[in-house]
């Protein structure tokens, strides 16, 4: 229990400050690259290490690979669903979430992926 | 140049329950990410290190002070808020090209040096993203200068493009919504 609560903090304080930092840049499409960076990976990595070791964090950025491939097809979606179909922001990133999920774990899985 | 800059100002606009949620998300995707590799393993736990988890509640933060904006100047800001949202969306795709450098970048040091693994993934993230967000805009730049080339734009890449500051577009969203 410990070790998750452990993981919600750092968790939380990297992604807050990465989050503020977007705020702040100007343009908007400039900090919209602070959408995708990698806060929740440096915290999850770190931690990995710390129990695991470092070939265990490398299986995971090798998975990470297709997570960020998922998640560039999810923002392409997410754009076209405002801009075409009028989508609040809300539903048009919650609806996306089905897209990144299929992205990502549907060839892990077809491929009968190593865990 | 490009007009990159930073704007401790707009810290102000945000509400301090919509730091508390972020935290909440940041923190709870980092805690589920944990969960997912103890209980499947490191390979399926890896792809929820790219879970868009942030990218929702960014997007709708966004929305929303836009469209809050719009409002205290008497208009119905909901389309500038959903173009805004857009914007980001577009430069999130952008980010993920720098998301998948730092995976690559990451996984080839961390078995020789940790801390060049961290630094290594981070550079490679940071220089991949404004790149290629330097190429788009030099590219949509180009491409509005070519009549032809913007007559055969589709009509979402022509929504995205009327978002964009530049010099042949004063009018756009991004040159306002500073």
């Amino acid at each position: 229990m410990t070790e998750y609560v452990v993981r919600f903090l750092i968790g939380g304080a990297v992604v807050s400050a990465f989050a503020m930092l977007g705020d702040a840049l100007r343009p908007k499409s400039f900090a919209g690259l602070f959408g995708a960076v990698p806060s929740v990976a440096l915290a999850t990595l770190g931690i990995a290490i710390y129990q695991h070791g470092a070939g265990y964090a490398a299986l995971q950025s090798h998975s990470m690979m297709a997570g960020a491939i998922a998640l560039g097809v999810y923002s392409v979606v997410v754009c076209h669903l405002l801009v075409r179909a009028r989508l609040r922001a809300l539903s048009a990133t919650l609806l996306s979430i089905v897209v990144w999920l299929i992205v990502s774990v549907g060839p892990l899985f077809l491929a009968g992926g190593r865990t | 140049m490009t007009p990159i800059r930073f704007s401790p100002s707009s810290l102000r606009e945000g509400r301090w329950y919509e730091y508390v949620i972020r935290f909440g998300l940041g923190g709870a995707a980092t805690a589920f990410a944990g969960l997912v590799s103890s209980r499947y393993g490191a390979s399926i736990g890896g792809l929820f290190l790219a879970l868009p988890a942030i990218f929702c509640a960014s997007a709708t933060l966004i929305e929303t002070h836009e469209t809050r904006r719009k409002r205290e100047a008497g208009l119905d800001g909901k389309h500038r808020g959903r173009k805004a949202a857009a914007l980001d969306a577009a430069g999130a795709a952008l980010g993920a090209v720098g998301l998948l450098a730092f995976a690559v970048a990451f996984s080839l040091l961390v078995e020789s040096s940790v801390p060049l693994a961290f630094a290594g993934g981070s550079l490679a993230w940071l220089i991949v993203s404004v790149a290629a967000w330097y190429v788009r805009r030099k590219w949509r730049l180009v491409r509005r200068a070519h009549p032809v080339q913007k007559a055969i734009g589709s009509r979402c890449r022509g929504a995205i493009d009327r978002l964009e500051c530049g010099p042949s577009n004063p009018r756009s969203t991004e040159r306002r919504v500073q």
